[in-house]
């Protein structure tokens, strides 16, 4: 517990150090240090909480209701302070900021706040969380010191404030470790409303008009989360049964629902998800690790942490089924619109909207089986979307693009990059990792259920392996030529793409394990040892080991020739001879079925049917 | 031992005046049904074990003949068929022409024929057969 | 112990058959043609040629990719025989192919790529049939242990008609026939040369002959399943859905990808989905 404490207060210091440090050997070496620190803390926090099951914490807070208060007070001045200079027309956003914080701060100053006795609760999500956060975030922001060297030196016209950026990154890691570890809701809506304005700044960073655009629709956007987060307070505080997340969840279902679904309405929000789909991807003009931290393996994920928490709830209620049908239209929505996608960001974040539909999916079930496939896919996804966002921002310097066509035969001019890309991809698609396991365990758990939950999987499944594929033979396509070597000038950024590297092989390799020790305990029963599973995957795992071996033994035998041109090769295997006897150049794109899949064929009917089914999802108890 | 029972072939016109490849073709129908003895038209240096030419060599087309029988695997024949393939033909004095196939790459069967029937093209490939047999085994003793 | 001796079987008995019934296909197809065909034993004599030969590459990893896909595509077919959980079996069959895909991309030749695209739309437009076909024997027999299926009492299919008619609507696509081979096909002649398959020679090709010969057999042992309490309906179940695979082929011209990826969705929504619902509904 006292980890978790120190958890949430220590990366204030290195923030508060790094606003004042504009010297940027001081600003690597204190994000190193502070980096180690907070990974090493999270990896003891998980280590003290494996096998165990949730733990109330004892600690006590001096005056907790007025701290928060004053909190509250200053984040909403600091929205305010961010809305000075919109024009009047877009009024709703101080608007939104307004009527959350009149009611929150009405309610807090009249004293009708329930009382909350345990402020913590720590358990194995938590522990899966602070590790998610702990290591993967870490790496990223040690990234983000090599990155932003860069990007200022490209973009020579943006004045320096990395600083800023760092500190933001530490404070940030403050607001999500106390989010998993708060128990109390209004402190939750707290740190939740800190990472709303944290993403704000990263997003409009550059300050050019489209990221300021940017920022401020991700600013409404989120901000109707915490509308929503706030009613669900008011609601709890009116009715007076709880402020406490981990009482409401034993509470009666007839009582809560309405508070419940509040909450994972906010949830669903911060995940991205349709209708809200839109700030995502916006999000990505952000600096790169800003996309990788906030807007793939950490702040979205404290949106489906939320819901899975709320998951006791809404199993087995029709609104429950709502909210899984939600996570399914944006994980079959997203994924067929990422194959239209040629800018390898815009992939990411939609498949980022993908895989945390797919996670809304498992929590709105709420069985033990696909909660279990829900943590597991948070766990794969955050270490291998933080790894593909690095490894493209990576190449985005090195190269100037971020069109996946360009970066066909990369593995011959930036061979490591490539290689750490085709690990986080491996583990994005491949079996028996990540997202196929968690596939399996979906439809595994769904199939006695209503068939249109496998189907979405199955289909949305389809397209991921479409689209994923796609760009993992892009990077491979070996160019017959010899390449330049574009790897030079890659510093402290190696450090983070190793790591994450490694950590996406030990996650695909020691899932079992994490399932054994950190979930089993929280669900109950181990899926893995159901209806003969762990053979096959045993298998599977041990035969993914021969691809690496296979590929690294030198064959004999192999005779080189040229690749087929119909007989019209020219010297330069990348030309052909035309028909007025001068070479020509070939070139080879890829298929992005824009007529079934493109943004201006889908979008309209996602959005219409996500309102659809939300506004169902409130309803439908009622009816 | 077994590439005499699967013999694959790509065909290719070189500056034919198409009546040759019109018999080479007539050999797939089912009058003729090379599939018989295993062969197949694959249409790709890669995969395929004899190269049929049709028509002489020219200017054009040379380093074509030459790039498709580099890209084919060893062990493998070549087979000039028609008149024109095996020395120029009609074609021989123009100002173009280099003349047969074997002025390119190295022939093994020349099939005569103005235009070379069926029957006979069959025959070459049949010939083909041996020599490829010969090559496989020296490849393995060697 | 068991389980382990009939994946053997199915991994060493797979070529036998599904060579022979590769040959058998061929003969049919010849008289169909009102040709005589090759001798039975024709796919034998290819592939042992095909090892024979040089092996031509483009660059050292191609035929490493092709040997990792056989690897995944016969562990599939061994953990299918072996009783294992249909899922993980289907998935293996899909990452052997996600392989093959990798190997044609890696080539960097303008046909074979094109052909491993053409191979991704296949698997897209395949892939969501197959697992609800998985889905749909799961609803009907309780299980995915591909054991208990075998071992059931009755037949999934009497549940199943219209997931069984998607299947072979699928399978054209799978066992890469007309109108549906559009990332390679059997006879080349065509506009991408040999697709996906074009840069392999010698004993690449010969391996991808074989990935071939298991993919036939999981799907066809796929279609056994539907049958599973009666063995002697199965086998001739699965014997004339074959025949009607090679009819199909030598009725139909080459689609369009777009019509190919359409209908094979329509189909697998309306007859697949549609039976699953109605299953579902009236349980």
């Amino acid at each position: 517990m006292e980890l978790a404490i120190f958890l949430i207060f220590f990366p204030l210091l290195p923030a508060v150090l790094l606003v004042f440090s504009k010297n940027a050997f001081f600003q690597k070496w204190i994000t190193i240090i502070a980096s180690t620190v907070i990974a090493a803390a999270s990896v003891l926090f998980a280590i003290q909480y494996m096998k165990g099951s949730g733990e109330y914490s004892t600690f006590i807070c001096p005056l907790p209701n007025q701290l928060i208060m004053i909190g509250d007070i200053i984040l909403a001045l600091v929205f305010l302070f961010i809305c000075r200079k919109l024009p009047l027309r877009r009024y709703w956003i101080p608007l939104l900021v307004i009527v959350q914080y009149g009611l929150v701060l009405f309610y807090d100053f009249s004293g009708r706040m329930p009382e909350v006795t345990h402020y913590l609760y720590l358990d194995g999500l938590t522990a899966v969380m602070a590790v998610v956060i702990g290591i993967v975030g870490t790496l990223i922001a040690i990234y983000t010191v090599g990155y932003m060297k860069h990007y200022h030196h490209e973009h020579p016209e943006l004045s320096n404030r990395t600083h800023l950026f760092l500190a933001t990154i530490f404070l940030f890691f403050s607001a999500m470790f106390g989010i998993i570890f708060s128990n109390s809701i209004t402190w939750i809506y707290f740190f939740w409303e800190i990472t709303t304005v944290c993403s704000f700044i990263m997003i409009s960073y550059s300050r050019e008009p489209i990221a300021i655009q940017n920022a401020f629709r991700a600013l409404w956007m989120l901000l109707v989360g915490g509308l929503s987060f706030a009613l669900a307070i008011i609601y709890l505080a009116d009715s007076g049964y709880t402020l406490e997340l981990q009482r409401l969840m034993m509470m009666p279902v007839a009582f809560v629902l309405l508070p419940v679904l509040l909450i994972c309405f906010a949830g669903m929000n911060k995940a991205a998800l349709y209708p809200f789909g839109n700030w995502l991807l916006g999000a990505m003009v952000a600096p790169t690790p800003a996309s990788a931290l906030l807007h793939s393996s950490t702040m979205v994920k404290a949106g489906v942490y939320l819901v899975i928490r709320c998951a006791p709830i809404l199993k087995g209620t029709t609104a429950g089924a709502m909210v899984a049908l939600l996570g399914g239209l944006s994980f079959l929505a997203a994924s067929a619109m990422a194959v239209s996608q040629r800018n390898s960001k815009r992939v990411l974040a939609y498949s980022t909207i993908a895989n945390l539909g797919l996670i809304v999916l498992c929590a709105g079930i709420g069985t033990s089986f696909t909660l279990w496939a829900a943590v597991l896919i948070i766990i794969f996804h955050a270490v291998a979307k933080a790894l593909m966002f690095l490894c493209v921002g990576t190449v985005s310097h090195q190269t100037n693009s971020l069109d996946i066509e360009d970066m066909q035969g990369l593995i011959a001019s930036m061979p490591y990059v490539t290689i750490i890309m085709l690990i986080g991809l491996s583990g994005m698609f491949l079996a028996p990792f990540g997202m196929l396991i968690s596939k399996w365990a979906v439809i595994q758990a769904l199939a006695i259920r209503s068939p249109i939950f496998p189907a979405i999987v199955i289909f949305g499944g389809s397209l991921m392996l479409f689209f994923w594929t796609k760009w993992f033979g892009q990077l491979i396509a070996i160019p017959n030529a010899r390449q330049q070597n574009l790897e030079q000038g890659i510093g402290i950024e190696w450090v983070a793409l190793w790591g994450l590297a490694i950590l996406t092989i030990a996650a695909c390799v020691c899932y079992p394990l994490i399932g054994q020790y950190w979930l089993v305990p929280m669900y109950g029963w181990n899926p893995m040892l159901y209806d003969k599973i762990e053979l096959s995957i045993a298998i599977m795992l041990g035969l993914m080991l021969l691809p690496p071996i296979i590929l690294l033994i030198r064959k004999k035998h192999l005779v080189y020739t040229t690749p087929y041109l119909g007989g019209a090769n020219v010297a330069n295997p990348q030309e052909f001879m035309g028909s007025l006897s001068s070479p020509r150049p070939w070139a080879f794109k890829n298929y992005y079925l824009t007529r079934f899949f493109g943004e201006e064929v889908l979008m309209r009917w996602t959005i219409a049917g996500s309102i659809v089914l939300l506004i169902l999802m409130f309803l439908v108890e009622k009816l | 031992m077994s590439i005499k029972k699967s013999p694959w072939i790509i065909h290719y016109d070189g500056s034919s005046c198409n009546g040759c490849d019109i018999e080479v073709l007539a050999c797939l129908t089912p009058l003729y049904d090379i599939e018989r003895f295993g062969i197949i038209n694959v249409g790709n240096p890669k995969h395929a074990d004899i190269l049929l030419i049709t028509g002489g060599v020219n200017q054009q087309n040379k380093t074509v003949i030459k790039n498709l029988y580099d890209q084919m695997a060893e062990p493998k024949a070549v087979v000039a068929i028609g008149a024109c393939a095996c020395t120029g033909h009609f074609f021989a004095e123009c100002y173009n022409m280099l003349g047969g196939v074997d002025t390119v790459i190295p022939v093994d069967v020349f099939v005569p024929g103005c235009a070379a029937r069926p029957e006979v093209i069959i025959d070459g490939v049949v010939k083909a057969l041996a020599v490829l047999e010969k090559k496989q085994q020296e490849k393995v003793t060697a | 112990m068991n389980a382990w001796i009939w994946g053997i079987v199915g991994i060493l008995l797979t070529p036998v058959v599904a060579g022979l019934v590769g040959g058998i296909d061929r003969v049919i197809t010849a008289k169909m043609q009102g040709r005589m065909g090759p001798p039975v034993l024709q796919p034998f004599y290819d592939v042992m040629k095909l090892f024979s030969k040089q092996n031509l590459v483009l660059n050292r990893f191609h035929h490493d990719l092709v040997i990792c896909s056989l690897i995944f595509t016969v562990a599939a077919v061994g953990l299918l025989f072996a009783g294992e959980n249909l899922l993980m079996c289907i998935f293996a069959l899909v990452v052997g192919n996600v392989f093959l895909v990798l190997a044609a991309y890696s080539t960097n030749s303008p046909y074979s790529m094109l052909g491993a695209d053409r191979e991704l739309l296949q698997m897209l437009a395949a892939e969501p049939m197959i697992l609800l076909a998985a889905v749909g024997i799961y609803m009907a027999t309780g299980t995915f242990d591909i054991n208990l299926i075998a071992s059931g009492t009755h037949s999934a299919i009497q549940y199943l008609p219209g997931v069984f008619f998607g299947l072979i609507y699928v399978l054209t696509i799978k066992l890469r026939k007309s109108p549906f081979d559009l990332s390679t096909s059997h006879h080349a002649h065509q506009e991408l040369v040999k697709g996906l398959s074009t840069e392999f020679a010698g004993p690449s090709l010969a391996l991808f002959e074989i990935i071939h010969w298991y993919e036939t057999v999981f799907v066809m042992a796929l279609i056994y399943l539907f049958f599973a309490s009666r063995p002697i309906v199965g086998i001739v179940a699965v014997l004339i859905v074959y025949f009607l695979e090679i009819l199909i082929d030598n009725i139909n011209a080459r689609v369009k990808w777009d019509l190919m990826l359409a209908s094979a969705w329509v189909i697998t929504l309306i007859f697949g989905l549609g039976n699953l619902m109605l299953l579902f509904i009236l349980k």
